[in-house]
């Protein structure tokens, strides 16, 4: 039975999504929408993404010189070990995920709302094609700018830890930042933000597809914005084990 | 002219409009009536095509909506206007954004071009003053005015209102009435109207058909519909003690003493 139905919802989304790429109507208005959209979704994620990444890269700092200080481990592995954390996982896998409850809601919350008060009608008695004005401008503008976002939490976590290093006296700032320099892999930060393009689509295409479909009033609306967050949060968490067994190994 | 040949649809294998046949005639005002779940929503809805019946045939001037590929369907929907019951304006544009939005989407007309035909619109429906203000800080009056002016901002051939009266006082209702009217003359668009306002029935009914149960059950006209002996029809429209006393009157003294008086009214309305 969930079977049945999970499978008959792919086909409903992969439906959903056949139409919402297509060709839209009128570049002009497209273009326009995509910038109002990264500005939306993207841009008005940054403040969101500074705290978070400076909070949790000094805690994540502390972390590691609390749980591996030992005369076997050198010192600038705590500085080392941030690092690494952050750009394989923090700043991708759990960005998207808090960011699936931030922009993932407020997709599906504003397309649930226009569809609950006509206005997805409204589109397509004009003649306009509203899974195409509505969603791909989101999909294409949040996926463009995650890559900003990403660096944006990559830079802001590291300072963070880096800041613990300043103001505590657990770490030296020269062993920190030397930690930060040691084994450095440049196809960490690749595969952080090819990961992070795929979960931008995740969060932007589920949560249109919750939101567009609502029925119903207000609680249906509040029903598939709590969906839409819950499956692209799980989708994330799929993808994640998928993309990393496929780009680490 | 818009002609509705034997339609039937259904939901989960009830069905909820049988063979429903009806002509809506250019440059007049259509008027669907009926109580409420009797399947006249369902029969706008399919008239504007986001409902597809099982059978029968939905014909806009002679073209078949329901043969028509999605891009034939998009075209035919340019033609077309509709006022909703909640007005549906996009919360994110002001009521100039609104109402240049089909301009914008439909039309190769420049920034100023597009301004000046919203702002003629915008008028058309006497909403100056208020283009630059969002749906959220106007009334719903001036909401279903604003919808009004989005849904004739590209002249279109067909103008479908959904319970435009609805939340609306009675003052306010006959001044939208009076405005869809004038507009359906004004221009010669095939005008449906769905409602219950029984104002708007005697007031603008100049082709009423009367849905019951999914059934067409009467087709007529504002002043018809007095003498009507149909059951259902008399039961729905002269339900109230004052419409029983209005249908009396009207029998005893002819249907131009009610529009004299409905004429008096309006006139009291515009402060004329």
């Amino acid at each position: 039975m969930i079977l049945t139905s999970s499978i008959a919802t792919f086909g409903r989304y992969c439906s959903f999504m056949c139409r919402a790429f297509s060709l839209p109507q009128k570049w002009a208005v497209f273009g326009r929408r995509i910038m109002d959209e990264i500005w939306r979704l993207g841009v008005g994620s940054i403040p969101l993404v500074i705290v978070i990444s400076l909070f949790i890269g000094a805690v994540i700092a502390i972390q590691m010189q609390l749980n591996i200080s030992s005369p076997l481990i050198p010192a600038y592995s705590v500085g080392l070990a941030t690092r690494d954390i952050v750009l394989l996982e923090f700043s991708n896998s759990i960005l998207c995920l808090i960011l699936a409850g931030k922009v993932g809601s407020n997709i599906a919350s504003e397309i649930g709302t226009m569809r609950v008060t006509e206005q997805i009608d409204a589109l397509e008695i004009m003649g306009v094609n509203s899974a195409c004005y509505l969603v791909l401008p989101k999909v294409i503008g949040f996926v463009l700018f995650m890559p900003v976002l990403v660096l944006i939490c990559m830079g802001t976590s590291l300072l963070g830890g880096y800041l613990v290093a300043v103001f505590t006296d657990i770490i030296t700032v020269s062993r920190y930042v030397y930690g930060l320099q040691a084994l450095f892999n440049e196809w960490y930060v690749w595969y952080a933000l090819i990961k992070s393009l795929v979960f931008a689509f995740i969060i932007a295409s589920v949560a249109s597809f919750y939101g567009y479909y609502v029925k119903g009033g207000a609680l249906e609306v509040g029903k598939a914005s709590t969906g839409g967050v819950v499956s692209s949060s799980i989708l994330i968490l799929l993808f994640d084990v998928i993309l990393t067994k496929l780009m680490l190994q | 002219m818009i002609e509705v040949d034997n339609i039937t649809k259904s939901f989960d294998g009830k069905t909820v409009l049988h063979d429903v046949s009806a002509v809506f005639e250019t440059g007049k005002t259509n008027l669907i009536i009926g109580q409420s779940g009797s399947g006249k929503t369902v029969l706008m809805k399919s008239l504007v095509g986001l409902v597809t019946p099982e059978k029968g045939r939905i014909l806009f001037d002679g073209r078949d909506i329901m043969t028509m590929d999605s891009g034939e369907k998009r075209h035919l929907h340019t033609e077309i206007g509709m006022l909703f019951q909640g007005s549906a304006l996009f919360d994110s544009e002001t009521v100039l954004g609104n109402v240049s939005f089909p301009l914008m989407m439909f039309t190769d007309h420049t920034k100023a071009e597009i301004r000046d035909r919203a702002m003629f619109c915008i008028e058309r429906v006497n909403l100056k003053g208020a283009e630059n203000k969002y749906p959220a800080e106007i009334s719903g009056g001036m909401q279903k005015r604003a919808a009004i002016a989005r849904a004739i901002a590209l002249n279109p051939k067909y103008l479908f209102c959904d319970e435009p009266n609805s939340g609306l006082d009675p003052r306010t209702s006959i001044l939208i009435d009076e405005l869809l009217s004038d507009i359906t003359h004004e221009y010669n668009i095939t005008t449906v109207i769905n409602t219950h306002d029984m104002n708007s029935v005697l007031g603008i009914g100049e082709n009423i058909i009367f849905i019951n149960k999914g059934y067409r059950e009467w087709v007529g006209n504002k002043e018809k519909i007095f003498a009507t002996t149909n059951e259902a029809l008399n039961d729905f429209v002269f339900a109230t003690d004052l419409f029983q006393e209005v249908k009396e009157y009207i029998l005893h003294h002819g249907h131009h003493a009610v529009g004299s008086a409905r004429r008096d009214v309006k006139k009291g309305y515009r402060g004329e």
